[in-house]
């Protein structure tokens, strides 16, 4: 076989088409003491009881965020076109952010003296990018075996693993995303060789010494399955369950029967207390999140009958599907996730990579936007990340050929507030709404074209990157004193 | 006799213009590019006749009686020849069955020749057809050498006879995979090459007398044959070589081999040896936007290869190597549309236009040694041309009639009869299994 997999980089997938048997130990369940410090999630359902004084709660936050935002000079932009996020537009516009957040967006903003003016003449501004689907990091740049850290494919269920734990933040893939793509959030994921592959990590785009440097504060877990033919290839290869559709949903079956089981444990203990808290069970615990509604499902799937099961499957368990991703046949049932609420984060045009990618078409996200279901654009990919915008032009013109016509605007909800809404996190970012953080991308031109590109991109108000000022160009340890030095354009 | 007759009436359902003589047509009133690295013309006509272009340009008399088109003064351009690609020999990847690209537990290695694997039928035919692209170059895979195989060049017209030039090129890996194909290190793909290439001279001099070894030979008589018309430069040989060094030594190979015609492949470290590669005159096949440090032989990825490649004077061509060639040929356009934009970013080298344009027209054409016969408008060239209704290179832009060989093309594809399909929610009249 020649070169690298980036066929598709589907990582879960083209990798795993071609991977070796990995090599390696089970994973290890440890059992871990309480920690009995009581570090909650926002948003933990099962948290207080004044009856249990002595309940030793697990730590729902064990590495927590140290990312900080950095200086920014309080910022004007004047006389630019504006895409909201929400699906607004500005002719004219202007925005004003300071101290990390927006301050004011609209046609009429007057200069403060200290605000440092941008003229946007011609240009256009947005939120920053958000892609809920990469393996920057787990699956890095150089893509050697070494460092090859996104599927712990020992086991079809490792919900204990964790993608910050493989997360390598030298990954030179980052600053391609800053520069050439202006994201300035991502959700990193495990690979989808398992039907529950572990926990998700949500980052700003910033290069940190550590993982934790990068968490975007706040942000929710997410639990990565997958469904379809990555988990019965990969174990039924090796002669065991699951080999078929079926077997997949009994697997999950079993193990959300399990998670039920430990979650009705756990809570009675933390609401009434007990002589020892029950035991810890760390994959479980990342399952109890989920059926708590703080770990958000984030779901590998292609196929539309699948979908269909997985969301009964979900009903029968007590928990939500977030997002289906990839979902190359979700334009078949726009109605059925929309009544289940659930979104779909897709490509523009993939397909044909594996049977289950086959019955594509690019109106995909057209057609699911026209129908009334939430829609979003993805790249699960380190060189479709540096171009989601025209991913989201190409949908948009996908959907025209067919009759649907809609605006730019409306569109670029596909890589603004609809997967900051995937994330949990519509109410810090995604948006250009004063009071947000100010994730923000100042384009050349219109980013609906193949010849625009970002000129600077602000996160949590600092200048992250400037197109006309090499200082303000990240470059990761990996490529100093390499050839190419981190000089990518 | 059933079975015989279904079959027939399936292959006119599906190619309803087969068998189709060439065809004359005139297009008159466009925006005209010949796809030589000029930028568009207004009032442009172009003249095609016997399938083949008779002229191009302004101010062009239409022969009376001739098939006349009025553009409306959209876009017409030579239709997109895809430099590197697996169309036509893969249906679904991960479907063995339907995936010719690579043959790992073959004894054969350059004799394995993709043209009768070619099949027009093939989904991405139809699909990348819609969308301008009208000719390609269509490389075998590795499976057990570093040798893949021969090569052709397709054309994608709804008919029968999709192969131009069989046999146009024969394709191999160097770097990192060829030494993974070749027992695991760049000295040992660097001998194997070398004897290949000596027991192929061995071959031309004397055929009766070349014994075949059997499959436990590193060439069987028929790999030694292929490898004569390479050896002697009658044909190509195309390699995929990323690492700066690498590209040195493959290049150095003319020494021993003075009559190899090398084709590069990927590249994406060959600005960093660009004079080189210019001095020697060997034309290259770039990956468009490598831009990451993807492996250890691609450190000095960017943007700017081509760019840079073209400024110091190297034949450079966009082909889509490791990117999806079985599907995605298609994306040529948008990447030839980056490089453009990529000029306007400070500090980096892109391409202008007219040359973005050719490196996924008249570009790969050349790079091959047909320019004169494919890849732009300028006469004596196959009648590929396609009508857009904007910018080619820009997003959203569509194919809005597409010729091959003078022949106009049907434009209807899998993907839009499903979007057709379920554009709207069930009706609750009939599943949507009648809907068509």
């Amino acid at each position: 076989m020649s070169g690298a997999p980036t066929d598709g980089g589907v990582w879960g997938d083209l990798i795993l088409l071609r991977m070796t048997i990995a090599i390696g130990a089970a994973a290890t369940l440890m059992a871990c003491t309480p920690d009995g410090g009581g570090t909650q999630s926002a948003g933990s359902t099962t948290a207080s009881s004044s009856s249990a004084k002595d309940v030793q709660r697990y730590s729902r936050d064990p590495y927590p965020s140290t990312y900080h935002r950095y200086p920014g000079a309080p910022t004007l932009v004047t006389n630019v076109t504006i895409f909201d996020g929400e699906g607004g537009r500005i002719e004219n516009g202007s925005i004003l952010f300071r101290d990390g957040v927006i301050v004011a967006v609209g046609t009429d903003i007057a200069a403060e003296p200290g605000v440092t003016v941008i003229d946007g003449t011609g240009k256009y501004l947005t939120p920053g990018i958000i892609d809920v689907h990469s393996h920057l990091g787990d699956y890095p740049s150089p893509s050697v075996a070494a460092l090859s850290d996104g599927n712990e494919a020992t086991s079809p269920t490792t919900p204990e693993v964790w993608a910050e734990h493989s997360v390598w933040p030298q990954d030179p893939g980052f600053a391609r995303a800053l520069v050439n793509g202006g994201v300035t959030t991502l959700q990193i994921l495990p690979g989808s060789a398992n039907l529950m592959g572990g926990r998700s990590v949500t980052v700003k785009n910033v290069y940190a010494r550590t993982v934790q440097g990068m968490k975007f504060p706040g942000a929710p877990y997410g639990l990565k399955m997958a469904c379809g033919e990555n988990p019965k290839r990969v174990y039924g290869s090796r002669g065991r369950m699951p080999s078929t559709r079926m077997g997949n949903i009994a697997v999950d079956r079993e193990t959300w029967a399990r998670a039920v089981e430990y979650d009705r444990k756990w809570d009675k203990y933390e609401q009434e207390g007990g002589d020892s808290p029950p035991s810890r069970d760390i994959a479980m615990d990342t399952l109890r999140g989920v059926l708590d509604g703080e770990i958000l499902v984030q779901n590998h799937c292609y196929r539309a009958d699948e979908m269909a099961v997985v969301m009964d499957m979900a009903k029968e368990f007590g928990y939500h599907v977030t997002a289906f991703h990839h979902a190359v046949e979700a334009y078949k049932i726009a109605d059925l996730l929309k009544e289940n609420d659930t979104c779909a984060a897709v490509w523009a045009d993939w397909w044909g990579f594996k049977m289950e990618a086959y019955d594509e078409t690019d109106a995909n996200l057209a057609i699911l936007e026209n129908q009334g279901a939430c829609a979003l654009i993805h790249s699960d990919d380190e060189n479709g990340i540096q171009r989601l915008n025209q991913e989201v032009a190409k949908a948009r013109a996908a959907g025209r050929r067919a009759g649907i016509d809609i605006s730019e605007e409306q569109a670029w909800t596909w890589a603004a507030i609809n997967p900051a809404r995937v994330l949990g996190i519509a109410d810090k970012t995604g948006s250009l709404k004063p009071g947000k953080m100010a994730d923000i991308v100042l384009w050349n031109g219109n980013p609906f074209s193949v010849y625009t590109r970002p000129e600077r991109v602000w996160i949590d108000g600092a200048l992250m990157y400037d197109m006309n000022d090499p200082s303000r160009r990240p470059v990761s340890d990996f490529e100093l004193g390499q050839p190419g030095g981190g000089n990518f354009n | 006799m059933i079975r015989r007759l279904l079959f027939a009436a399936a292959a006119i359902a599906a190619a309803p213009l087969a068998p189709a003589a060439a065809q004359d047509v005139a297009i008159v009133n466009a925006k005209l590019v010949i796809g030589t690295g000029d930028g568009p013309i207004e009032g442009g006509t172009v003249i095609v006749r016997g399938g083949r272009v008779v002229a191009a340009g302004q101010g062009i008399a239409v022969p009376a009686g001739m098939e006349t088109i009025d553009a409306g003064g959209k876009w017409v351009t030579p239709g997109i020849f895809a430099g590197f690609t697996r169309l036509g020999i893969v249906e679904v990847s991960g479907v063995s069955q339907t995936n010719d690209a690579a043959a790992g537990d073959s004894p054969f290695h350059a004799a394995i020749d993709v043209a009768p694997a070619v099949n027009p039928r093939t989904s991405s035919l139809a699909l990348n057809r819609a969308e301008g692209i009208t000719r390609a170059v269509v490389a075998p895979d590795t499976g057990s050498s570093m040798f893949a195989g021969q090569g052709a060049i397709i054309d994608l017209g709804a008919d029968m006879d999709a192969v131009t030039v069989p046999r146009a090129f024969q394709f191999m890996e160097y770097g990192e995979a060829g030494s993974r194909e070749a027992g695991g290190s760049r000295p040992a793909a660097y001998a194997f090459l070398r004897n290949a290439l000596m027991e192929a001279q061995d071959y031309a001099r004397n055929p009766a007398s070349f014994a075949d070894r059997g499959p436990d030979a590193f060439l069987t008589r028929l790999d030694a044959a292929a490898l004569v018309p390479v050896v002697q430069g009658k044909v190509p040989l195309m390699v995929h070589v990323e690492r700066g060094s690498d590209i040195l030594v493959i290049l150095g190979l003319r020494e021993e081999f003075p009559r190899l015609k090398l084709v590069l492949v990927g590249a994406t470290e060959g600005w960093t040896v660009a004079p080189q590669i210019a001095a020697a005159g060997v034309p290259v096949i770039a990956k468009p936007l490598a831009d990451l440090p993807s492996s250890f032989e691609s450190l000095a990825s960017t943007q700017s290869n081509i760019g840079r490649m073209q400024a110091a004077g190297v034949t450079v061509a966009i082909g889509t190597i490791n990117n999806d060639e079985s599907h995605q040929a298609r994306w040529v356009k948008q990447y030839a549309g980056n490089l453009v934009g990529l000029s306007r970013v400070s500090g980096a080298t892109g391409l202008d236009w007219g040359h973005a344009f050719a490196a996924i027209t008249s570009g790969p054409a050349e790079a091959l040694g047909m320019g004169d016969r494919f890849g732009s408008l300028q006469p004596g060239r196959h009648g590929d041309v396609v009508i857009w209704d904007g910018d080619p290179l820009e997003i959203g832009s569509t194919a809005v009639a597409v010729y091959i060989d003078g022949v106009a093309q049907p434009l209807e594809t899998r993907q839009q009869l499903l979007r057709d399909r379920y554009l709207t929610p069930p009706d609750g009249q009939l599943p949507n299994a009648y809907r068509r």
